[in-house]
């Protein structure tokens, strides 16, 4: 994927509308930085489509170009997972592939997940709370104006119905991630010792 | 010059406003820095003057575009960019960087990028000041996955949660020093490394099976995997690494017996608590006799069966796990209903306060169980009362309040409780010279005769 070949466009729209508009925003900088940092072109996996699928924020960081690894990242503020930009080279094995690929799906799958179940926690916590509060017949804030809550005893009752609500699909997320995990780290064995393999023959070609 | 801009066009008014503003936010998180660029800044229109140490250069952009081209700092491949607050010098560098990309690509032209600078609305340079501070801050935050050598050991002793592994290791050696035999140092020293190295591998594998989950939990969100600091392959292996030796050294240095115990300790701990967690709250059950297992591992080494002792000894131990974890599960309620973790103290609070209650009483009568059947003395009943009787005491407390203040009261009174127990029983171990010495002497004399 050539970083230069985008076009100038995002830049000059920038200009014209001037607001922050994370998509434009993000496409000129990446086409900045890639031009900038890059003399050759980007290596990290940086698509638009690779990176994110679910509206989550899609980093602006690239990494250097002379870098050989992957890089990751802060905490993102929903899913609390740290984003990975994965390396590739242009003339990876499919096996190396085939793992970067899976890599960058479960990243965006656990994105998903995470996102989803901390914002619907969160959502429903306020709404417990202000349920609650109502039924007390409490304002939702004091007199110094600071957000009135409920003691532990009664958050517990909330604590329990979201684990009770959404056993089924934690159990699924369970199983789906393990599975992912272990064929990562069984694609990523292999992997290396590919690569192992790959070099020990061609050490014994250069010498003999 | 201010004024006179800001005349001109009315809508770059609310943008001086929102400008000045915007440096007043900047101020906040930056105190020391920015004041001065405040004031420098004060005087120009459009301008974000970045002073900086030494090292890095001026860059300053007016609205007449007069700036010094300031060379962009050479990223260092194998650098990690600093956690915590960045120094000016390396903010100001990047920004300046990122600031002249984004008008023009080259950074050769910036003869041209000075004319397009003034071109630009103010709306557009807030904005991109507002992003390059945002993506200054992450940048910095962005690490290379690049294990560096000395990182290793800190980095590893994460992984095997060392702390926990060494306590799991000395009950191990408590077990084997219980152990009505004469003590021999070598068996010994095999027996608590082993199993040592089996509770790193453990906890390794552990750790490797509950990335996204530790991620989200405060409590955890430190540990190496989730920082990315090692690949999962890398723990992985780690973990081999350590249980084969370790197993291996039970097994073949001690006897196959321990060694067992070992390989179904690390595979109670990996395969069955650490899925159950999020199945089932029967996990803190399973997590006892997790934590049960080592000090009949280290009297097993010691006599080669499995003796009352040893049940006795893990006994003690399990009952110890739950005042333990019950408390510090209770202040993490709702970290682990968002996580997704079935928990008593979440699902069944007063379970969870009951068994906790429980299981500190029965510590009183396990410890007075050891001289019944000739672990210890009985001294051991009388001297460890004390301490029973507090951490009880300490467990009725959290049953009765059930806060976050005698949850933690009695987490922390675990802590010190356990070492203390196994220390007073070490001084009251039944000694063998007053029972099998005497019984030795009766022998003798028979033969004699």
């Amino acid at each position: 994927m050539s970083c230069r070949s985008r076009p100038q466009l995002p830049c000059l729209g920038k200009l014209l509308w001037g607001a922050v508009i994370r998509s434009a925003r993000v496409t000129a900088a990446e086409a900045d930085r890639c031009a900038v940092l890059s003399g050759r072109c980007c290596p990290f996996s940086n698509s638009a489509a690779d990176q994110s699928e679910n509206g989550a924020e899609i980093s602006n960081f690239q990494p250097p170009a002379d870098s050989h690894h992957d890089w990751v990242g802060p905490p993102d503020r929903f899913s609390n997972l740290r984003p990975i930009k994965f390396y590739s080279l242009k003339n990876e094995s499919k096996l190396k592939q085939q793992l970067r690929k899976l890599r960058i799906d479960t990243q965006n799958w656990n994105q998903k997940f995470w996102t989803d179940q901390n914002i619907t926690f969160n959502k429903e916590k306020e709404m417990f709370i202000h349920t609650r509060l109502k039924a007390k017949g409490i304002g939702l804030r004091d007199e110094e104006g600071r957000k009135n809550t409920l003691s532990a005893e009664e958050m517990a009752e909330f604590y329990k119905s979201f684990l009770d609500t959404n056993y089924k699909k934690h159990v699924n997320y369970n199983k789906e991630w393990y599975k992912r995990n272990f064929t990562i780290t069984w694609l990523m064995g292999r992997a290396v010792l590919q690569s192992a393999w790959r070099k020990l023959r061609w050490r014994k070609e250069v010498r003999g | 010059m201010y004024s006179a801009l800001c005349r001109l066009l009315p809508g770059r008014l609310g943008m001086c406003v929102f400008e000045t503003l915007q440096k007043v936010t900047i101020i906040k998180r930056f105190p020391k820095v920015i004041v001065h660029h405040y004031r420098s800044g004060k005087h120009e229109w459009l301008t974000f003057q970045h002073f900086t140490l030494p090292k890095c250069q001026y860059v300053t952009k007016a609205n007449k575009g007069l700036y010094q081209r300031a060379k962009p700092k050479a990223e260092p491949s194998a650098s990690s960019f600093p956690e915590k607050q960045p120094l000016i010098n390396d903010e100001t560098v990047l920004r300046s960087v990122q600031q002249i990309p984004a008008i023009m690509p080259h950074p050769s032209s910036l003869q041209e990028s000075e004319g397009s600078t003034t071109g630009k609305t103010p709306m557009a340079e807030v904005a991109e000041d507002k992003m390059t501070a945002q993506d200054i801050r992450e940048a910095k935050q962005w690490k290379e996955v690049k294990v560096q050598l000395p990182d290793l050991p800190g980095i590893y002793a994460r992984l095997s949660k060392i702390k926990l592994t060494a306590l799991v290791a000395t009950t191990a050696s408590a077990g084997f020093a219980m152990a009505p035999v004469p003590f021999d140092l070598s068996c010994f020293l095999l027996a608590t490394i082993g199993t040592g190295l089996a509770s790193c591998a453990a906890n390794s594998i552990n750790q490797f099976f509950e990335v996204p989950f530790d991620s989200n939990m405060n409590r955890t969100k430190n540990r190496p995997l989730v920082r990315g600091q090692i690949s999962p392959l890398h723990a992985v292996s780690f973990a081999v690494a350590c249980s084969v030796p370790g197993i291996a050294l039970l097994t073949l240095g001690v006897n196959p017996l321990t060694g067992a115990l070992g390989a179904f300790n690390i595979f109670l701990y990996t395969c069955c608590y650490t899925p159950m967690k999020r199945l089932s709250i029967l996990n803190t059950w399973v997590g006892s006799v997790v934590g049960a297992i080592p000090p009949v591992m280290g009297w097993t080494a010691a006599t080669g069966t499995v003796g009352v002792g040893a049940l006795l000894l893990g006994g003690l131990l399990y009952s110890w796990q739950f005042p333990h974890f019950n408390a510090l599960s209770w202040n993490l309620r709702e970290d682990y209903s968002r996580g997704g973790y079935r928990m008593m103290s979440v699902t069944h609070p007063l379970l969870c306060k009951q068994v906790a209650l429980r299981h500190c009483i029965a510590l009183i009568g396990l410890s007075t169980l050891c001289p019944v059947f000739d672990v210890t003395t009985w001294t051991f009943p009388l001297i460890s009362l004390p301490i029973n009787l507090y951490i009880s005491y300490l467990g009725y407390r959290f049953y009765r309040d059930s806060n976050r203040s005698s949850a933690r009261k009695l987490f922390f009174c675990s802590l010190w409780h356990l070492p203390m127990l196994l220390l007073l029983m070490l001084t009251c171990k039944k000694s063998l010279f007053t029972n099998e010495g005497a019984a030795h002497h009766k022998a003798e004399a028979e033969v004699q005769a």
